[in-house]
């Protein structure tokens, strides 16, 4: 039997009041984005909004909790952004969404930062005051996202700059608290897939990254399905499951990958729509899920993450609390017997 | 294939001075004024004592005021600044029945917009500009243009719930377009300009938004110019596609990066009207006028000068009022002294630009 795990890839849409608030507090222009020296009123806006989002998916009924991501300004590049050796640039496209981050320049050596883990280590204290079951999940960005969303101004060559990522964000999980699972999102790997050598290279720099936690590490994949030679190389990282966009127009090339290349004992399948608000039924989104696994008949998977597809900070925070709610239900529906 | 463009010469002022005629416009946003805002505040404040009907009256102020002000900088053809919207889609979503808002998400930063969703067929219910379009005309001495946001932008910047495929929302919305165009030339409207930001961003759909034209302008009377405004993208990938769509003009920003992708319309032949960005409208620097005469130039080299429209990259919402001014009074300058230069032929027009020494 599948055991079904409600979760979400993280980086919430930040709850309307906060979105007035902060803006209030920090400004509308660059500049004024996160840095990571925050005033103190800013801090206890995000921590008063951190709470909200754990509450809210702890009532949803999520199996795992995330700390939302609402300090995330520039979305995945966010831990490069706040990083004292990076300078935040222009402000460019992030993929092919109207969205947009600030260019993170790397200027000097990614030394260790520790943002991302006092993020954390909040998270936990609210989840330990909410005597909550579900267990806490970190999102970072996985290596080859950050470095293909980053600009190096200091390595100087290709490998040596994904080299030192996968090192940097191996030295930030290593300082977290005590997490169950570990969302590595990239959907880099998908948008603007790795050359030949970068595709071997990315996959060791997840492995950097992997042994450095103990939790079960869940590679996600979105904004489509992975070319077959780079989903081939991301089957020798040594990771607990890969995640994948099941919402996608491609999705029957997911499928076809995981029957030629096999995948790990478990999977993350991204369900429900991040980037559209049509809320799908706890049955809908059921359905999908035991389309994977018919389509899948010699494939048995231990435990099968259930989320949306993208980040969900593309969706209004009315409809995304929805979505949460739809996939905790999702989760709970027994999964049928498939007979061939 | 675009249209006859012989529809320009119902814009030249009838005191023209010289014989060379460089339409000059904008694209269409303009800086509110202080007190609009406020007024937009107090609206929405179930407390105060505004009603719609005050707000309505405000509008109708600010639009007089905006009108006024670009006919004062000398433009050829004026806009009310789009004083009575508040974004670009939002304002049409509210008017079109089959799109609900469920609240602001995420561009950029603190930057949000209330991206509405499309949850059920699209379709027509009372005009959305004729009045805005009538109130303004009656204000203005000179004609007016209506800056539309394109049926492509109105589908791809909103969630789809509804269609199978977001092409099928923006071909119903081109019909929508199409039947309020009609509208609106029935009330005498003569140059109508679609924005289509969303092209940019999603180059390889360029052939859904040709298809959209061609239902936008699908009946509708050869004397009424038709424009097209794309911003900030990368050109080379809808050129030269633009030249098979069925406009008068196309409007594209390209002062902004120094005219670096000016090239791309060189070859082959630039096929429709030209409206060329001449000042930027992301600097509150104001370009002198021998540096917008300078830029027209650019413009010179892709089409002549019958076929050259002037206008700022963008909508010019952002700057502060008085920069957005002297940048269309600058500009109003620098083409009438580039026509003056025309007529006394001290332009080569086969080489308008000089090569650097």
């Amino acid at each position: 039997m599948t055991e079904r795990v409600a979760t979400t890839p993280g980086l919430f849409p930040l709850p309307d009041p906060a979105k007035q608030q902060l803006s209030d507090l920090k400004g509308h222009q660059k500049g004024d984005l996160i840095s990571g020296n925050e005033s103190e009123e800013i801090v206890s806006s995000y921590e008063t909004y951190r709470a909200d989002v754990i509450d809210e998916q702890l009532a949803a009924g999520l199996d795992r909790i995330v700390e939302g991501q609402l300090r995330w300004d520039d979305m995945l590049a966010h831990p490069l952004a706040v990083h004292e050796n990076v300078e935040t640039g222009g402000i460019v496209r992030y993929y092919d969404n109207n969205n947009f981050y600030r260019d993170p320049q790397v200027t000097d050596e990614l030394t260790f930062s520790g943002d991302v883990a006092s993020e954390l280590e909040a998270a936990t204290e609210i989840l330990e005051d909410r005597d909550a079951d579900a267990g806490l999940q970190a999102t970072l960005p996985g290596p080859y996202s950050l470095f293909d969303l980053a600009t190096d101004e200091h390595y100087g060559d290709e490998a040596a700059f994904l080299d030192a990522i996968g090192d940097f964000l191996a030295g930030e999980v290593d300082a977290f608290p005590e997490h169950e699972t570990l969302f590595l999102l990239e959907p880099s790997l998908v948008e603007n897939p790795p050359a030949d050598g970068v595709d071997e290279r990315a996959s060791e720099a997840i492995d950097t990254v992997a042994a450095a936690t103990d939790a079960d590490v869940v590679v996600h994949t979105y904004f489509g399905a992975l070319e077959e030679k780079v989903y081939a190389h991301l089957m020798d990282a040594d990771v607990s499951a890969l995640g994948f966009d099941i919402v996608a127009g491609d999705r029957d090339q997911t499928l076809y990958n995981i029957s030629e290349y096999g995948t790990k004992d478990s999977a993350a399948l991204g369900i429900a729509d991040g980037q559209n608000t049509l809320v799908e039924s706890p049955e809908t989104l059921n359905e999908r899920v035991t389309w994977v696994d018919a389509k899948l008949p010699t494939q048995e998977f231990d435990r099968l993450y259930l989320s949306t597809n993208t980040e969900p900070f593309y969706l209004p925070v009315n409809k995304h609390e929805a979505k949460l709610s739809a996939i905790a239900e999702a989760a709970d529906i027994e999964a049928e017997e498939v007979t061939a | 294939m675009s249209r006859p463009a012989d529809n320009r010469e119902q814009f030249r002022p009838r005191d023209h001075e010289t014989d060379h005629f460089l339409l000059t416009t904008v694209v269409g946003s303009y800086p509110k004024p202080k007190w609009l805002n406020r007024v937009n505040d107090l609206a929405n404040d179930e407390e105060s004592k505004f009603t719609h009907e005050h707000l309505e009256e405000a509008h109708d102020d600010a639009c007089r005021v905006i009108t006024r002000e670009h006919e004062r900088a000398g433009l050829d053809t004026v806009v009310d600044g789009e004083m009575r919207r508040n974004e670009m889609v939002e304002f049409f979503a509210d008017r079109i029945d089959g799109y609900e808002f469920n609240g602001p998400v995420k561009v950029w930063g603190h930057n949000y917009f209330d991206k509405p969703s499309v949850t059920e067929p699209v379709t027509y219910d009372e005009p959305w500009l004729v009045d805005e379009f009538e109130f303004t005309s009656n204000v203005a001495e000179k004609p007016v243009k209506v800056p539309i946001t394109g049926p492509y932008t109105l589908a791809n910047w909103a969630f789809n719930e509804a269609y199978e495929t977001e092409e099928e929302l923006a071909y119903d919305l081109a019909d929508l377009v199409n039947i309020e165009i009609e509208q609106l030339v029935d009330a005498g409207a003569r140059y109508i300009q679609i924005d289509e930001p969303a092209l940019a961003t999603t180059p390889d759909d360029h052939a859904i938004v040709g298809a959209c034209l061609d239902r936008i302008v699908d009946d509708i009377d050869e004397d009424v110019r038709i424009g097209l405004h794309v911003c900030y993208g990368d050109y080379s990938r809808i050129y030269p596609e633009i030249n098979d769509y069925p406009i008068d003009e196309f409007d594209v920003e390209l002062c902004n990066d120094g005219y670096e992708q000016i090239d791309v319309f060189a070859d082959p032949e630039f096929v429709p009207d030209l409206a060329l960005g001449v000042v930027d409208v992301h600097t509150a620097e104001v370009e002198s006028v021998e540096e917008i005469k300078e830029n027209i130039l650019q413009g010179l080299r892709i089409v002549p000068p019958e076929r050259l429209t002037v206008s700022p990259d963008c909508g010019v919402k952002l700057l502060p009022r008085e920069v957005a001014y002297e940048k269309m009074q600058n500009m109003v300058t620098a083409a009438r002294e580039i026509e003056a230069e025309l007529d006394a032929g001290e332009i080569d027009l086969d080489e308008p630009v000089p090569l650097a020494d």
